[in-house]
């Protein structure tokens, strides 16, 4: 057997027990590393010959009637040490690595007797590849996190799932939990629904989950329960991966390789033998493993997990301030939002403000709506829902906000309009009570500079939607202090958002980075370049969506405000263009016309009000430019201290603006392309952080 | 709510009693619990959950996982629909006993359709007399005896009390309980009312309980004889001829008689009457003789009409102290047939149910066989009976 070894691996140990089940001896295999839930169970080269070991030993036993395989509490197994595949430099311990869990794994496919995977809990890439391999599956009711995550993370079900799973529920099946959950934010299935699909055979509750999966393994073995395992249609299967490919082209442009590696796979699956399927796996593996991109996958995968979590720069949380009422200034769309997610995530009282008893009104009402409509889908029930709703009230009076502990605004992007909502809550509220302001491009010291209590103010940046967007930004003015980063820190973790500290500077991070980049792109076409070459020119990178079509989405009143700001704080580098003013002034928020098949074609009406030059680039230049001024925007940023590190940068656009893991955000890309070094004469990020080591 | 209605024995089940300290010492008491009426509810599916009118579950310490009113814990965490109510009994050792016949009570009174009752001691979790604070008057006005709160001091007094009681005639008696036990595992009449019980420690990952861990087959007299008398200085008393520290979980579902027909439920027995009675608590082991007798007094029977006895076997010497009073042999064959407590451990609050378990299946097992009791003694000076009365399958 291999001898293959990882620094440093926690070894998950497969545990052997020899119980009696009516029909004779069973073999129970245990896995467990020894940690709690925290630390899941993963596999590294030790574990799998642990594996291997109560494996062979079980098989060995006389008159062994089956052998199932179980997880430590809340765990079933979450596949291969990704920590230690970051730090492998070597690309043949990669490739032994990946036929050692084939070897182990396919063992439970192919010995004579029936194997089981009862699945008590998450399971999750190699841990559900493991459960693939057994010949029967059962399914804890209560599991949480049932995956394929592999292609999310850049890599693909190398343990044999790419040729398992299509076999067993099909194509179209395996193909939505291998690519569509996995590029859908790396969606989770439901236990019921992993029922549904056949990834395994029966769910039971967990109360008694595993008696049940044993007397069910029983009936099995027993020949009382017959379980049927039509062959998969093989017909429409080519059709069906064509059309999935189809969507991944449409969406990435063919900017990472793994989900392409993944239907290559698939494909393959429909004729190709356990045999020649597993090593095609390895190969796509020990490729994908010693490529730029799941180098920076995991690096990104890492930020998510551990630094969202654990916001560097932020004070003691011990300093912070309870917070038991809630203010929000406006009742408009936003505000609602607003109000609402505070509700729901505090559960304290929350008052929206607004000039007139109409708006108010109707911002109650909104958030009202919202809450009826979650309990009209069963998300809450009658009596949570009429909590919340008792929890959000409305006045044109600002005097309404006294006792509060903390007060968002979130008025028109006006600094005057913003100081006299401060100025005049001043006068109702605690000394301590936090004054927050959801601005993205305004100075929050300039906001704060004529308060009596300028150190309670703080930036508390959301992005749209409120709801939906993990990320919050929390900028430090020039004289707040710890209690109130730390108080505001605290809110933030209640709302379940992801918050990382930055300096009050012009629109923070991500909406400084998207507009610098923006505004190469519509110079670009100022200066004669084709719209279409321009909206396609970031199309290697996969980004969630185009130039013109983030345009869209901001709104262009909003984008013409902010680069304005923007132009105005660092005029030689923001470059605004006359066109976006052309265009709002005649009404036109969108480039694009949309067809109904879905093609866009340029608005005639922009056509006529755009005024172009005659210098046209291709997309490789304009994609070289808009890479140029993110560098050096990003080490201005850096430098200028806006936020600690360059992680910081990248866990921002990850988590504000949808850039994909492969990119590692922003910093990675920009190192890797060379632009970093080129541009700024350094790298953002040591090789071997989020590329392959040297 | 009119005339009295008949209360009967749905069905019975436990979990594999586990020496303490042994095979369920990482497992809660309350699993252990909901493992059993998990499995009634499966073994009776003709019973609509929302029908249980109540549930009592008996521990003898209700705190820690065996506290939090463990009745309605269990229900909650049976999975049963939150209406179904559920609370704690407490009768030391026939607390499983006490919680049918209190629910038994209430069905015949015509308050109850179905009820479960339920019994779990983990005496690894809670060691006999665990918290427990005697008021200072036993001693200061001699109430009790010192020795009444050690059962295997008050067994001793058993042997003094009865000196034809011998130290042999208690081994014998554990001798041939060890044989019953072991014929009726090998011809499986044990098996069918054992709920398997998966088991979990951080060291050797998962197991799966199966049978009772007490039974010790083939211990001879010989091998008994050599045991230590822990309770006194060459006592008679030895964990050989008592019964051990155990871990364990018993369930039944009792029904009015008409409700068990209407819903389709069986009817394994009905229960006839039962009565608790006191005694000294230095000599608490002969607490199921006036029990007893109360019991057949108020039914109108006499010992004799008596086809079948499941008497708890705390001690040998405490049954034969029964067997004795009532002129009954040493090994009459009526008396637990499928041996007992000597060999599979007695867990205090359950056992009183896996009396009832096993006359159930006795009564199967003996067509001719009219009427039974189960009968228990109790700490502190009590015994406990409940005479029960096959049903006629033209009656079920």
């Amino acid at each position: 057997m291999s001898d293959v070894t990882f620094p440093d691996e926690v070894v998950t140990e497969s545990r052997l027990r020899l119980v009696d089940i009516p029909s004779g001896t069973f073999g129970l295999i245990s896995l467990d590393n020894g940690r709690d839930h925290t630390r899941p169970s993963t596999f590294g080269p030790q574990g799998l010959r642990s594996l291997q070991a109560a494996i062979d030993e079980a098989a060995a036993t006389p008159g062994i009637v089956g052998i199932g395989v179980t997880g430590k509490p809340f765990i079933f197994a979450v596949g291969a040490d990704l920590s230690a595949i970051g730090v492998v430099a070597d690309s043949s311990i990669i490739e032994e690595f990946a036929k050692l869990g084939h070897d182990v794994f396919r063992r439970l496919g192919e010995l004579s007797v029936p194997t089981f995977a009862f699945v008590n809990g998450a399971a999750m890439g190699g841990g559900l590849e493991l459960a693939l391999h057994c010949k029967y599956r059962t399914l804890d009711a209560s599991a949480a996190g049932l995956s394929l995550p592999e292609v999310f993370l850049g890599l693909v079900p190398g343990w044999g799932g790419a040729w398992l799973l299509p076999h067993l529920i099909g194509p179209q099946r395996a193909l939505d939990v291998i690519i569509n959950n996995s590029m859908n934010q790396n969606k989770q299935l439901r236990p019921a629904q992993a029922a549904e699909l056949g990834v395994v055979d029966v769910v039971f509750e967990p109360a008694d989950f595993l008696e049940q999966s044993l007397a069910w393994a029983d009936d099995v073995i027993s020949g009382r329960t017959r379980i049927e395992r039509p062959a998969a249609d093989t017909e429409s299967w080519d059709q069906v991966v064509a059309g999935y490919r189809a969507g991944v082209d449409a969406r990435i442009h063919g900017a990472t390789p793994a989900p392409y590696r993944a239907l290559d796979l698939v494909a393959a699956a429909k004729t190709a033998n356990r045999d020649d399927a597993f090593a095609a796996e390895d190969t796509a593996l020990t490729d994908l493993v010693m490529g730029d991109d799941l180098r920076a996958s995991l690096y990104s995968f890492d930020l998510v997990q551990r630094r969202a979590k654990k916001p560097v720069g932020v004070p003691d949380k011990e300093l912070a301030r309870p917070v038991t009422k809630v203010g929000i200034v406006g009742a408009g769309l936003m505000a609602s939002q607003l109000a609402m997610l505070f509700a729901r995530r505090l559960q304290v009282p929350v008052v929206m403000t607004d000039l007139d008893q109409e708006r108010v009104d109707a911002g109650v009402g909104r958030v009202h709506a919202d809450i009826d409509a979650l309990a009209a889908k069963g998300r809450l029930s009658a009596d949570k829902a009429s909590r919340l709703k008792g929890l959000v009230s409305g006045s044109t009076d600002v005097a309404a906000f006294a006792g509060a502990e903390f007060i968002l605004e979130a008025v028109f992007e006006d600094l005057s309009v913003k100081k006299e909502v401060f100025a005049a809550i001043e006068d109702v509220v605690s000394e301590t009570c936090i004054l927050a302001t959801n601005t993205s491009s305004l100075s929050v010291t300039a906001m704060a500079s004529d308060l009596r209590h300028p150190e309670r103010v703080v930036g508390f940046h959301f992005f749209n939607p409120v709801a939906v967007m993990p990320l919050l930004e929390i900028a430090r003015a020039e004289k707040t202090d710890d209690a109130s980063v730390a108080t505001a820190f605290a809110v933030g973790k209640e709302l379940k958002k992801s918050c990382v500290l930055v300096a009050d500077a012009p629109a923070f991070v991500v909406n400084r980075l998207l507009i610098r980049y923006l505004s190469e792109i519509t110079r670009a076409v100022d200066e004669g370049s084709e719209f279409e070459v321009a909206d396609r020119a970031m199309n290697p990178l996969g980004l969630p969506m185009s130039p013109f079509s983030l345009l869209q989405l901001v709104g262009m009143g909003v984008a013409a405000h902010t680069s304005a700001s923007m132009h105005e704080a660092f005029p030689d580098r923001y470059y605004l263009s006359p066109n976006l003013q052309r265009m709002l002034d005649n009404g036109l928020n969108a480039v694009w016309v949309w067809n109904d098949d879905g093609t866009a074609t340029l608005d005639p009406r922009v056509a006529e009000v755009y005024q172009r030059g005659d210098t046209a680039l291709d997309e490789d230049q304009i994609r070289a430019r808009a890479l140029d001024a993110l560098a050096d925007e990003a080490r201005r940023m850096l430098d200028e201290g806006v936020v600690a590190e360059a992680q910081d940068i990248d866990l921002c656009m990850i988590l504000g603006a949808g850039w994909p893991f492969w990119l590692g955000g922003l910093t990675p890309l920009l190192d890797r392309t060379g632009t970093s070094e080129r541009v700024t004469g350094q790298r953002f990020l040591a090789p071997g952080v989020a590329s392959l080591p040297t | 709510m009119s005339s009295l209605q008949p209360v009967v024995f749905v069905d019975g089940a436990r979990t594999p009693f586990a020496r303490a300290g042994s095979l369920y010492a990482h497992t809660r008491a309350d699993d252990l619990m909901v493992k059993v009426i998990r499995e009634l509810m499966r073994r009776n599916p003709s019973l609509p959950p929302e029908r249980i009118d109540d549930i009592a579950v008996a521990a003898a310490t209700q705190t820690g996982d065996q506290g939090m009113n463990i009745g309605r814990s269990v229900a909650l965490l049976s999975g049963l629909p939150s209406t179904v109510p559920g609370y704690s009994i407490d009768r030391w050792c026939a607390g499983a006993m006490t919680a049918v016949t209190t629910l038994s009570a209430s069905i015949m009174a015509g308050a109850y359709d179905v009820a479960i009752a339920g019994g779990v001691e983990h005496m690894t979790h809670h060691p006999m007399g665990e918290g427990i604070d005697p008021n200072p008057r036993y001693l200061a006005e001699k109430l009790v005896d010192p020795e009444a709160l050690l059962m295997g001091k008050t067994a001793e007094n058993l042997h003094d009390r009865f000196p034809h009681l011998t130290k042999e005639r208690a081994d014998a008696y554990a001798v041939a309980s060890q044989e019953k036990t072991a014929k009726a595992y090998a011809n499986g009449l044990l098996q069918p009312d054992l709920v398997p019980v998966a088991t979990r420690d951080a060291e050797n990952g998962w197991g799966y309980v199966t049978t009772d861990e007490g039974p010790r087959p083939g211990t001879s007299m010989e091998g008994l004889a050599g045991l230590k008398t822990p309770f006194r200085p060459h006592g008679r008393v030895t964990a050989g001829n008592a019964s051990a520290l155990t871990d364990g979980a018993t369930g039944a579902v009792l029904a009015s008689e008409g409700v068990a027909r209407e819903l389709g439920l069986s009817a394994k027995m009905r229960m006839v009457g039962f009565a608790f009675a006191g005694v000294e608590p230095e000599v608490m082991g002969v607490g199921p003789v006036p029990s007893t007798e109360k019991a057949l007094q108020r039914a109108g029977m006499t010992i004799a009409d008596i086809d079948l006895f499941e008497i708890n076997e705390a001690f040998a010497v405490q049954v034969l102290a029964f067997l004795d009073h009532f002129d009954i042999a040493d090994d009459d064959p009526r008396v637990n047939p499928m041996g007992g407590a000597i060999a599979v451990g007695h867990p205090l609050a359950s056992s009183g149910i896996r009396l009832m378990t096993n006359l159930a299946r006795d009564f199967e097992a003996n067509p001719d066989a009219r009427y039974g009791i189960t009968t228990m003694c109790i700490g502190l000076g009590m015994g406990g009976t409940v005479i029960w009365e096959r049903v006629e399958e033209d009656a079920k």
